[in-house]
């Protein structure tokens, strides 16, 4: 991997995030807080394509470590004066926590059981979620209290109320697991996932810890997410059962897929492009998630390396 | 009511889910023995099944057992269709790849359900059972449908077992499952088999769904709790195994119905699928038995 390669990589996706803090001063107000949830989505998605995209293991469930995040943060802010910077900080702990158990469990088994297993534990999240709904409130949901849409952080008067801030934020949040994701799959660790990903048995017999490698892969992956659930449910100041479901789980894959698995910006890219296909199809119809089933059939019968992944493959062979 | 026939009343709604989710998990287990896909989308086939059972009935105004017994024949068929139209489309086209057919089939899931929102609407709708018939014990009344359904499983299931181990078309099926490259060298067509399996497995989730549409409705969200059940009756009977998925599908009918009696149904199904975690943990190539050849 020469300097000059490095230094491509760089430059493009840090021309990626100055794109996204210009696009702010000319996005009217409805796109500007769209875009502001695309990016949270975003994050999202690239934790889950650190584990599809990269090591090859399909879950279902990840909607289960989006909501740990969104549920540790949100219930940490609802229900004790702890603070929004220490709830956001429980809710990614939460994710980590959770998706080390999983792992633990889920990664005893692979290929068709692993995909199957997730979907299951995915659901027994949600249940759980609708089954206290006296403390959650189930589908409902429950709305943020005025103390944690205003408080002091480091002598920092933070009003998460303000639109501009919270586009920042998230774009910060971004940019942070841009990076983190960016130097782990260029660094030995990810070499080692796309190993498995592409031969697992040769891979162990190379003397790598499989196990502890897509262990180290998932919990990576759920904390993202996690990360990116907590981070939703502050800024929007809104956490419900609808988050936890399998159809969050398939938002997740479809993104990734769409945008292109295993490469870095792939996830970004296929949030902000299903986000508007499916916000314009919802003006028209109820059935709006047929757009998601259209899209599934149709990237995975004939495009499944999705645009950047074909982008790659045709022109730039150097994108991570 | 004592705790007696409280527990009679839990049992026989139990066998009523037994029976039911035997011949759903049956379909998606065969479509996996034979063919190695994971479908996704089995839980809209029982749906569609239900959503057509209601649309023939409703054509039959007559007696609600002409309607009811017309939907019986029809709608399996219809999805039958569906299914085999699907699979020539779509999963072929992918050579049958586990992870490629589980987002198809997800995708399928999708298209299926919200082109039934788009068609037959939001509502639940409700078809007669096709005979009215109380049985009335020294405690509680039992109606004598359920018992007609229970009954009507068990024949399916002879009628499957017996298929799949007495005839020709059975032995091709147990062959291609066995090994799908011999079997095609000594003449078998395997993708007509490919097919008919994907559609078999469709139509036996269609029938479980006509069965059931009487006690409860026809909806297009009906189709995810099925689908779920199946998967954990499927794991913890090994797939592609006739026994085991009976047994698997009365231990989880059974449970999950005495629970949801007693507790709730929320905690039923939490308990049953994380029973299934628990059999993962204890025996980590899970059960889902030989590798794919």
């Amino acid at each position: 991997m020469t300097a000059s390669r490095t230094m491509r990589v760089i430059a493009l996706h840090v021309a990626v995030l100055a794109a996204l803090f210009l696009v702010q001063f000319v996005l009217p107000d409805y796109h500007y807080l769209a875009m502001t949830r695309v990016m949270v989505l975003a994050i999202y998605a690239m934790g889950y394509n650190m584990l599809f995209g990269y090591t090859g293991l399909l879950s279902l469930g990840h909607a289960m470590f989006f909501a740990a995040g969104l549920y540790g943060a949100g219930m940490t802010a609802y229900y004790t004066d702890l603070g929004v910077p220490l709830a956001f900080l429980i809710g990614i702990c939460c994710g980590a926590l959770l998706s080390l158990i999983i792992g633990l469990v889920a990664l005893r088994t692979t290929g068709v059981a692993f995909m199957i297993v997730t979907m299951m534990f995915g659901q027994v999240a949600y249940l759980t979620i609708t089954y206290f709904t006296d403390y959650t409130r189930g589908e409902e949901g429950l709305t943020m209290p005025a103390s944690a849409r205003n408080f002091d952080f480091l002598g920092l008067h933070v009003d998460l109320t303000n639109a501009v801030l919270r586009y920042n934020l998230a774009l910060a949040l971004l940019a942070i697991t841009l990076f983190v994701i960016l130097i782990l799959v260029r660094g030995p660790m990810g070499r080692v996932l796309i190993a498995i990903r592409e031969n697992e048995p040769r891979t162990l017999m190379l003397g790598f810890d499989t196990f502890r490698t897509k262990l180290g892969a998932l919990v990576v992956s759920g904390t993202i997410s996690a990360m990116a659930g907590a981070a939703y449910g502050l800024l929007f100041a809104y956490i419900g059962a609808s988050f936890a479901s399998i159809q969050y789980s398939i938002e997740a894959l479809l993104f990734t897929l769409l945008g292109g698995a295993g490469t870095v910006l792939g996830p970004l890219l296929g949030s902000i492009l299903m986000f508007y296909m499916i916000d314009i199809a919802s003006e028209y119809t109820a059935a709006y998630l047929l757009v998601t089933g259209v899209a599934l059939v149709l990237l995975v019968l004939f495009f499944p390396k999705g645009i950047l992944g074909t982008i790659r493959e045709r022109w730039l062979p150097w994108l991570p | 009511m004592a705790f007696g026939p409280f527990l009679l009343l839990a049992t026989l709604e139990g066998l009523l889910q037994a029976a039911v989710l035997t011949l759903t998990a049956l379909g998606l287990s065969l479509v996996f023995g034979v063919m190695r896909v994971v479908n996704v989308a089995h839980g809209e086939f029982y749906m569609l099944g239900a959503v057509f059972a209601w649309w023939v009935a409703s054509m039959f105004g007559m007696h609600p057992a002409v309607g009811f017994f017309v939907a019986l024949i029809v709608s399996p068929i219809i999805v039958g269709a569906i299914a085999f139209a699907s699979e020539r489309l779509i999963l072929k086209r992918l050579n049958y790849d586990p992870e490629s057919t589980i987002v198809a089939t997800i995708g399928m899931l999708y298209i299926i359900q919200q082109t039934t929102l788009l068609t037959y609407g939001p509502d639940a709708r409700p078809v007669p059972a096709p005979f009215y018939y109380r049985i009335q014990l020294p405690w509680f009344g039992y109606s004598g449908y359920n018992l007609f359904v229970i009954v009507a499983a068990i024949v399916m299931l002879v009628a499957v077992w017996f298929v799949l181990s007495r005839t020709r078309l059975g032995l091709i099926m147990r062959a291609t499952q066995f090994d799908r490259e011999t079997a095609q060298a000594f003449g078998i067509p395997i993708e007509r088999v490919y097919a008919f399996v994907f559609a078999a497995g469709a139509m036996l989730a269609a029938i479980a769904a006509v069965l059931i549409v009487p006690i409860r409705q026809a909806h297009y969200l009906m189709g995810l709790d099925p689908l779920l059940l199946s998967f954990i009756v499927v794991i913890l009977g090994g797939l592609g195994s006739l026994r085991g998925t009976v047994v698997a599908a009365l231990l989880i009918g059974l449970s999950d119905g005495i629970i949801s009696v007693f507790f709730s149904p929320t905690l039923a199904k939490m308990i049953s699928t994380l029973l299934v975690a628990l059999v993962l943990v204890f025996k980590p190539e899970g059960l889902f038995g030989a590798k794919a050849r």
